[in-house]
């Protein structure tokens, strides 16, 4: 291993600061002791209670009911986009427009998206929780595309279509089947990305149908759990696995 | 690119899958981000009416009312904030970046993985542990109890340092992903090069290393600086409510105090300083002229 010398100490240091506090909480999910600060003794009751609570069971569905739907919609038109911009469009303000859902400020989207729902009439709930994270899920999923489209060679396809194969087939037959890593991990970081936002979600539900994260946050406001604890324990355990899922999907090797 | 030289058929046939591609996606975007923005920048100039909503009128009012003193002060507080946690972003990042780009190859995936890891977790939930470490009777004050560097409790949360550092902790995997990017693809021969034309290390980093990564560092300062702006739930959750910030007003009035004008306003400053900024960082880019300014 080629000596990073003093640099390991800022790089160890960091590691630290990112994952401890992610660890106390884990580690305090096990925590016997119905307060907060004090440990008596390994348990998992809290999971148990998890289990029980009706209003987190609640939005659990709320938000997977959400998730799962933003990740189909935002998979096809992420994927149709990213085709389409790399393939048939040679123009940059249509590839940085795609991206800005992306890296526009999640709260200047939710007030204009609140804004556009009251001024139409539109009543709110999950149906516009998952119309709103489409939209930047559409575009995390059209930049992992992109970025495999171009290591793909486009004369498969057009091969495809010189022997006569429809549109239709040389689509479902090569053009999917080769970019399918990418789609799979754009897919997964929708999902995540849906599972976990926050922000959009406050402003565009409706208040009878709380996603867990509005329901994680009314529980944080008024203060430590344990049962959050827990609950905080199972959403890391689901994002890394799926984040890290995503990531092996990516990988250079993956090649075709 | 499919070859358009071809009969009439196929020039048709392009034109046609050009349209069910692109067509759907950017369609939703413009529906869904493009327009609702588009209310926001006409609703700046509306008046509001007395329950929320606007009457149809123009006005400047809002524009007005964000130059009083106490919305002056949030906006400068914000803005001191923000450039805090930039700026230690920025001091950790670059040679936490630096580390992983100097790495074995096999490493450095790895290593990049274990900085981004935290960020695609759940929002509350790493702002929701420093709870956990900052409180009173917190693991940070027994610790230092135990200890026995202070005899009693410090007062860590609710205050701005505690918000400072909520958002450096939820923000630095933003700055070191562009830096890493583009140390990675930087040409270590250049460096060679100075050196043995005798600049010692010091002259080398700041001729060489630092301007070829100042697009990406002023990248990574965009993505941590604007979030850190339109943030209220670290200023809430962290600062107890104490520490005001332009998100928490925003906030306010569409839920609260149902002055949807004036929030747009206060939104607009945050789509603002993010359009200003990526100006200017195209601009040094290209002064620049390493003919890439998305590194």
């Amino acid at each position: 291993m080629r000596s990073i010398g003093w640099l390991r100490v800022p790089l160890l240091l960091t590691y630290a600061f990112l994952y401890i506090p992610i660890a106390v909480v884990v580690v305090m999910s096990f925590n016997a002791s119905k307060m907060p600060f004090n440990w008596t003794g390994l348990s998992l009751k809290w999971y148990g209670a998890l289990f029980h609570d009706e209003v987190i069971r609640e939005g659990f569905t709320n938000t997977m009911i959400v998730a799962v739907g933003a990740t189909v919609i935002a998979t096809i038109l992420g994927t149709l986009l990213a085709i389409g911009l790399s393939r048939y469009t040679k123009s940059a303000i249509l590839q940085a427009y795609a991206l800005t859902p992306a890296i526009v400020p999640d709260l200047a989207l939710a007030i204009g998206l609140l804004v556009m729902f009251s001024f139409v009439g539109m009543t709110v709930g999950l149906h516009s929780v998952l119309l709103a994270h489409v939209v930047f899920g559409l575009a995390f999923v059209a930049a992992v595309v992109t970025a495999r489209i171009g290591q793909v060679d486009p004369s498969l396809e057009e091969a495809s279509q010189d022997l006569g194969a429809s549109a239709w087939s040389t689509f479902f037959r090569i053009t999917v089947p080769t970019l399918l890593p990418a789609i799979v991990a754009g897919a997964l970081l929708v999902f995540t990305l849906s599972l976990d936002e926050f922000v959009i979600a406050f402003f565009t539900d409706g208040p009878s149908t709380p996603t867990l994260p509005i329901v994680i946050y009314s529980m944080v406001r008024f203060g430590v759990t344990p049962e959050i604890n827990a609950l905080a324990a199972i959403l890391l355990l689901v994002s890394f696995t799926v984040v890290i899922a995503a990531q092996r999907m990516t990988r250079p090797r993956d090649l075709t | 690119m499919p070859v358009v030289h071809g009969s009439g058929a196929r020039r048709r046939r392009t034109r046609a899958s050009r349209a069910i591609y692109l067509g759907p996606g950017l369609l939703y975007i413009t529906l869904f981000m493009a327009i609702p923005m588009g209310f926001i920048l006409s609703y700046a100039f509306l008046e509001k009416a007395p329950y929320g909503g606007v009457r149809l009128s123009f006005s400047l009012d809002s524009f007005t009312r964000a130059l009083e003193p106490v919305y002056v002060s949030v906006l400068e507080n914000t803005l001191l904030i923000a450039s805090i946690t930039t700026l230690l972003a920025l001091v950790i990042g670059y040679p936490v970046a630096y580390a992983i780009a100097k790495l074995p190859p096999k490493w450095r995936t790895v290593a990049v993985i274990l900085v981004v890891l935290p960020f695609w977790s759940n929002f509350l939930i790493r702002t929701y542990a420093w709870i956990l470490l900052l409180n009173s009777e917190g693991i940070m004050n027994k610790g230092l109890l135990a200890v026995g560097v202070i005899d009693h409790p410090l007062a860590l949360l609710y205050t701005r340092e505690a918000v400072i550092l909520g958002l450096l902790y939820a923000y630095l995997p933003l700055m070191i992903l562009p830096l890493y990017a583009s140390m990675e693809r930087l040409d270590w021969s250049l460096l060679e090069a100075a050196r043995n034309l005798g600049a010692g290390r010091a002259r080398a980093f700041v001729d060489v290393t630092f301007p070829l990564t100042l697009p990406a560092a002023m990248i990574g300062a965009i993505f941590v600086f604007v979030p850190s702006v339109g943030n209220f739930i670290v200023p809430e959750l962290l600062g107890g409510g104490k520490t005001v910030m332009v998100g928490n007003l925003v906030r306010d009035q569409f839920l609260k105090a149902r002055d949807w004008p004036f929030g747009s306003v206060l939104a607009l400053t945050m789509v603002g300083f993010l359009v200003l900024l990526f100006a200017v960082q195209g601009y040094v880019a290209r002064r620049i002229n390493i003919g890439d300014s998305r590194a």
